[in-house]
């Protein structure tokens, strides 16, 4: 992979420079990296650590609006938490937030795989195809969010008229409007920004697999199929655990689609967690401290998640 | 060597006094908008006080503007004022801070909360009278028996409807319930003509429409599961299973509905007064009556709208107060109430205003008997009004009956 190689003389590099600093100036030699990584730890201190500890305190306290005035929120422990647990609301986030996760990532890897399957071949007008697919990613979510809106409008959107016109369904569906169809109105637009970024980074794995393997198992009689089980899956798997873990990532938090599409409703149908901190906080309940609480749960979640991609990515190094 | 890894530091560090610079000017011009200043009176050192309100788009951006010219020209100070969109957030981190602008013009349902932080001045403390305000504007505005905002034109629902629609079905516009659910289903076809649309989104603005058959229907705000509140919920679930409302009023807000009226598809919409302009703009024909009434009888109600002054505690708060009484005098009300399509909070200069603009006369005359939405609840009205939004929401995503979504709102909201 490109990546491995153009570390190495990097690493060359820096290994080279250190050692002739060291024989001439060796004080000053400790100090410079210090230096180097100065600015990146104020910058995480200030942007990072202060808020996420911050999070972590506001969420063990009473804190509402006259707290914000005065200043003084009484600490209650982790009642923040145990109300949540016993908060209907919550937990129907989290099973939405758990269903939207899950099936956004199944639709945008199986159709981002696809498409990268079709562009590795060569036909005219590829590349050009190619960019276009792109402008999903490239888009606002807030315009991708409010076209979506009123494309998927019960009686005046043009999906309902295409279904049907094309006699699919009888009556229109309410992709937003119903209770058990909302859902799929906001994972239908969700998997349409997010097939982009999977088909990209999926087409720059396929890039890597050797073409030879593909000459070997056609000599040997392997069909498309059977290539595509035996040869690109394999071989793919380092690329689909990144982008399959990143993905959760993302969609984890997924907070513009839902909040533009639906504002979580109707009826809390769509309702996920980060819609869910942010009405506890700011949505005119004022209840900081839950709101914190609903984040620090992201928080944890998301880093568990990252955790698991960075060792994906070790014991894909290792292998190599 | 050396010579790089400082090439390499200064660069980090410029690249994070730019990210700074950027960040600031990100904030400042954030914050810039309708800047307009006035010069004090000659004499005086001018005092600036700090405004910010959320009139962004013109022409009402100007007009706010120019009242304030005057007014401060009058108080002799100079205004520096900012106009942002998400007023109630901002304000809310400024009351963190400590910095709160010296006046705002909120909305009157946030104005409980932020006075209940004791960031804001006590109005009739500072002698500014209420007399001659209608007694329902002055309880929006007051919290724990003290008066912390005033208002110059407030706000009501009410019911358009389309003359043309109405005369070729052989209709008369509906005083009661179930006059509108006869002529909403007469006036309905399919799915391109609908009878009535409001706009019951997942936010506050679902829960302030909603409210405008709640109230008439005789519910309080207190009891969400009441028998009027579950009557109300069912002539509007009763209306959209019977198509004479779109299901998409669960995502529209009010100036979707204002748009679906002015392009024929409703032939009734529940909506404010402020939409007067853009309908007289679209050349529809329209009417205007109160909001119909249970069978049984009652008063057309309405959640009272509108935003309020308030002045901020501090050195400058004297100055702010008799900014607020420029503003929500009688004289400049009406000035105001014209320029927005608003009712005078003035009792008498309401009275005059149908003269002058006989399609609010409507609004002018439902507006004694519009509630304030904090008066029960104070600070906790956000609290019941998510419950009833999602009450009212789950009754027409077809996810539970209205009085089982109202006994689950009622559970919610005192919870």
């Amino acid at each position: 992979m490109s990546r491995a190689i153009a570390s190495l003389p990097a690493q060359g590099w820096v290994g080279k420079d250190a050692r002739r600093r060291r024989v001439r100036r060796p004080a000053r030699a400790a100090a410079v990296p210090l230096a180097f990584l100065l600015p990146v730890l104020v910058f995480a201190v200030l942007f990072f650590v202060y808020p996420l500890a911050k999070n972590v305190q506001v969420s063990l306290q009473d804190y509402n609006l006259s707290s914000l005035y005065t200043g003084a929120a009484p600490y209650v422990g982790l009642r923040n938490y145990t109300h949540l647990w016993h908060d209907p609301v919550f937990r129907t986030a989290v099973g939405n937030t758990i269903e939207f996760t899950l099936l956004s990532i199944f639709f945008q890897l199986t159709i981002g795989l696809g498409l990268a399957v079709f562009f590795v071949r060569n036909f005219p007008l590829n590349a050009l195809l190619r960019s276009l697919l792109l402008v999903p990613w490239l888009l606002p979510l807030v315009v991708s969010g409010t076209v979506f809106r009123w494309m998927l409008d019960t009686n005046n959107g043009i999906v309902n008229r295409i279904l049907l016109d094309l006699h699919l369904v009888g009556t229109p569906v309410p992709w937003l409007t119903g209770y058990h169809t909302a859902m799929a109105g906001v994972l239908i637009c969700n998997i349409w920004i997010g097939i982009p970024f999977n088909m990209v980074i999926l087409y720059g794995g396929l890039q890597t697999i050797p073409a030879e393997l593909y000459e070997a198992s056609a000599l040997d009689g392997a069909g498309g199929l059977r290539q595509f089980w035996s040869i690109t899956l394999p071989m793919l798997r380092p690329v689909l655990t990144v982008v399959s873990t990143l993905g959760l990532i993302y969609t984890l938090k997924v907070f513009d689609v839902i909040w533009v599409l639906t504002k979580g409703g109707p009826a809390n149908a769509t309702q996920n967690l980060t819609t869910y901190g942010y009405q506890l906080s700011f949505g005119g309940l004022s209840r900081f401290g839950a709101g914190a609480a609903v984040g620090n749960v992201l928080i944890v979640v998301s880093l568990v998640l990252s955790l698991i991609y960075l060792r994906s990515r070790r014991s894909e190094g290792e292998g190599r | 060597m050396a010579d790089r890894v400082f090439i390499g530091r200064r660069r980090l560090i410029g690249a994070t006094v730019a990210a700074g610079i950027l960040a600031l000017a990100a904030c400042s011009s954030s914050k810039g908008g309708g800047g307009s200043t006035s010069s004090g009176s000659k004499t005086s050192p001018s005092v600036t006080l700090s405004e910010m309100d959320y009139y962004g788009t013109e022409p009402t951006k100007s007009a706010l503007g120019t009242m304030l010219d005057s007014c401060a020209s009058q108080v002799g100070v100079t205004i520096k004022r900012q106009v942002v969109q998400d007023l109630r957030t901002r304000l809310l981190q400024l009351v963190g801070a400590h910095s709160l602008p010296d006046l705002v013009l909120v909305d009157n349902p946030d104005l409980d909360q932020i006075a209940a932080t004791g960031a804001l001045v006590d109005l009739s403390a500072k002698g500014l009278s209420t007399d001659g305000f209608y007694p329902n504007v002055i309880a929006a505005s007051t919290y724990q028996g003290k008066v912390y905002g005033l208002a110059s034109g407030v706000n009501d629902l009410a019911l358009y409807y389309h003359k043309k629609q109405f005369t070729a079905a052989g209709l008369q516009p509906p005083k009661t319930w179930s006059e509108l659910k006869a002529d909403a289903a007469k006036l309905s076809s399919g799915t391109k003509h609908f009878g009535l649309g409001m706009a019951l989104p997942a936010t506050e603005e679902g829960s302030f429409q909603f409210e405008a058959l709640f109230f008439s229907g005789g519910a309080d705000l207190k009891t969400l599961n009441s028998p009027q509140a579950v009557s109300a919920l069912q002539l509007v679930s009763d209306m959209l299973k019977a198509g004479s409302m779109p299901k998409d009023v669960l995502t529209w807000n009010q100036a979707n509905v204002e748009e679906q009226f002015a392009n024929g598809t409703l032939a009734m919409m529940v909506n404010g007064p402020w939409q007067l302009p853009l309908l007289k703009k679209a050349g529809t024909d329209f009417g205007v009556v109160t909001m119909p009434v249970p069978d049984s009888g009652g008063t057309s109600s309405s959640p009272l709208g509108g935003e309020v002054w308030a002045a901020a505690q501090g050195s400058k708060s004297d100055k702010a107060v008799d900014v607020i009484k420029c503003m929500t005098a009688a004289g400049n009300a009406v000035t105001w109430s014209k320029m927005v399509n608003y009712v005078p909070a003035n009792q008498s200069a309401a009275a005059e205003l149908p003269a002058s603009v006989p399609e609010m006369k409507t609004f002018v005359d439902e507006i004694a008997g519009a509630k304030g939405r904090t008066v029960d609840l104070g600070p906790d009205y956000p609290k019941y009004s998510e419950a009833l939004w999602t009450a009212v929401q789950a009754a027409l995503s077809g996810r539970s009956s209205p009085q089982a979504a109202l006994d689950a709102a009622q559970k919610q909201a005192v919870s």
